[in-house]
């Protein structure tokens, strides 16, 4: 179960602010959700393969050939800001 | 019959015959949506509308027009559209113009097919009740003091307010079927790896999959086939052959087997959802079919199953949601870790942020095989529940939700909303086709029938519906 530690644990992993007004709230709600998941352990899942994929099926392998035109122009177009044919990003080092 | 009450059938006869032009039509309904204060919207694409409309008249004038030529439709605001806000109804995503097409609307525009608009839906398409949208609660035509279901609540509301002649939607965890079943409308989600997830905005990869939410069953079959069929784009779309799904609608089902599994009759489902769903069946057995009592002994973990599952995926596929990447960038950061931090709190809603951060939790070290491997050898027994009981049955049916819609506000923790959500997450779980179509009326709201098939039986489920609705008119009542 989830503790003030771990939420900080958490927050920090998934780069997002508790508000600490709203702390405890968030913390029993995700423990009402890990309470749900506490039901699994019930279930004997012993010589029973893991289900990634409904269908079974792997990746497929396409050739190794260019198959996307440049669309430097039209996706940069959308970016907040670019330079150079650069997305520029805010500056986070000195 | 008020033209907006007609079928995309009927819509594309009453085009082809001169009855009404496109660009009347498109109109017609352009006016509707302006007048209405359901919120089913997000982006009204009025112009794109108009222009397509236009084209569509020229190709009807031509005789170069299929049955989707000039049928106007809401878009769900999942799927990238060139050049229109694509914003998943997340703040996150509000300044986001998508630079392509998701092969789903390439799909839609090349049917002739003419966009109303972005249809409101639950944030990245996560809640069962449309509440979770930046851009405000979608309300239920039937009452508008209930929800209308989500994810796909937008979608649902267009086709049962009469705002769009369909709607494309997309089903996760059953966000193509509730919706549908709370709006007394007919949806269908096709089997995983049917219709292409390339630019669809991803929730759980491993889960999504979009189809039609339409009128009738007919109608899901005209728009099934012109989204359906393999891409390269999308590397879990599989490569099978795509049949005609209105050429066997008219099919009987004389000998049908329908199993109904006890587990979706046990406690908790309403007495009035419950006696719809009876009902229906009782018609299917004056039809031909038989009923035979099955059971899916692992269906009852389904909801902590997804619920780990989902989450986890989420957490991985929002990842990219950082302010430089994709999304909402906060303004001056002072470091990177500022920039993500108050980029992705200002950008994402109360539930998202729940699903990533249990998913991030699951998916951390030292709890990756108590929740994540655990619940993924679950789904494998829940799917192999599937595999036993279509050794026996053609087709599984019960209820798509245990009530009927409830009133907007009513469910203050998530984990409550999350239980009504137990008949839909396991066909999800074992990526099995499933749909929802009106059944009947409860306290004067719509229930609706699911109708879970075995992997690529769309043409069967479609076949079965279409028979139903011939025989009863819920498909054609309106709020």
């Amino acid at each position: 179960m989830i503790s003030d530690t771990e939420l900080k644990q958490i927050t920090n992993l998934a780069k997002l602010i508790i508000d600490e007004n709203t702390k405890h709230e968030t913390i029993k709600d995700l423990n009402a959700i890990l309470e749900l998941a506490t039901q699994l352990g019930q279930i004997d899942t012993n010589n029973i393969t893991p289900m990634a994929h409904p269908l079974h099926m792997t990746q497929r392998l396409r050739a190794d050939k260019v198959t996307e035109q440049d669309q430097s122009k039209s996706f940069q177009s959308i970016a907040p800001k670019i330079g150079k044919q650069h997305y520029l990003v805010p500056t986070v080092i000195e | 019959m008020n033209i907006h009450d007609k079928t995309i059938a009927e819509l594309a006869q009453g085009l082809k015959n001169k009855e009404f032009s496109s660009v009347e039509l498109t109109q017609h309904y352009l006016d509707r949506i302006n007048a209405s204060d359901l919120n089913a919207f997000i982006t009204i694409t009025d112009e794109i509308a108009i222009k397509q409309a236009q084209v569509a008249d020229q190709h009807i004038a031509s005789s170069q027009s299929t049955t989707l030529t000039g049928i106007p439709y809401a878009h769900k605001d999942i799927f990238c559209t060139h050049g229109v806000k694509t914003s998943a109804a997340s703040k996150m995503l509000d300044n986001f113009i998508a630079p392509y097409d998701a092969t789903v609307s390439h799909k839609l525009n090349q049917s002739g097919l003419v966009m109303l608009g972005k249809a409101n839906m639950d944030e990245f398409a996560m809640g069962s009740s449309n509440e979770s949208s930046f851009y405000g609660a979608v309300k239920n035509p039937w009452d508008t003091n209930k929800v209308p279901g989500g994810s796909s609540g937008g979608s649902a509301v267009a086709v049962a307010g009469g705002l769009s002649a369909f709607a494309t939607g997309t089903d996760t965890g059953g966000s193509i079927r509730q919706p549908a079943s709370l709006c007394g409308i007919t949806g269908i989600k096709p089997t995983y790896g049917r219709v292409s997830r390339y630019g669809m905005i991803a929730y759980a990869s491993s889960l999504d999959q979009a189809g039609p939410l339409t009128k009738t069953a007919e109608d899901s079959a005209i728009v099934l086939n012109a989204i359906a069929g393999f891409d390269e784009k999308d590397s879990t779309s599989v490569d099978t052959e795509v049949p005609d799904y209105t050429q066997n609608l008219n099919d009987s089902i004389q000998g049908l087997t329908i199993g109904l599994p006890k587990e979706f009759f046990a406690e908790g489902l309403d007495d009035g959802v419950a006696k719809a769903i009876m009902a229906a069946v009782k018609e299917f057995e004056a039809l031909g079919a038989v009923v035979k009592e099955i059971s899916l002994p692992n269906s009852k973990y389904a909801i902590p199953t997804y619920y780990i599952v989902a989450p986890c995926e989420c957490s991985s596929n929002l990842s990219r949601m950082d302010g430089v990447r994709f999304g909402h960038r906060c303004t001056d950061p002072t470091d990177l870790e500022d920039l993500y931090l108050r980029s992705r709190t200002e950008g994402f809603g109360e539930e998202v942020k729940r699903r990533i951060m249990i998913g991030t939790y699951a998916l951390s070290a030292g709890y990756y095989d108590a929740y994540y491997l655990k619940a993924q050898k679950t789904r494998h027994l829940i799917s192999n529940d599937f595999k036993e009981a279509f050794k026996k049955v053609d087709v599984i049916m019960g209820p798509v939700s245990p009530t009927t819609a409830f009133d907007l506000g009513s469910f203050k923790d998530p984990v409550s909303m999350y239980l009504a959500d137990i008949y839909t997450l396991s066909t999800n779980l074992a990526g099995l086709p499933a749909m929802s179509i009106p059944a009947g009326l409860s306290q004067k709201m719509p229930v609706g029938l699911q109708m879970i098939g075995n992997y690529w039986s769309e043409s069967k489920l479609l076949n079965i519906a279409h028979q139903f609705q011939q025989q009863t008119d819920w498909h054609a009542q309106t709020p």
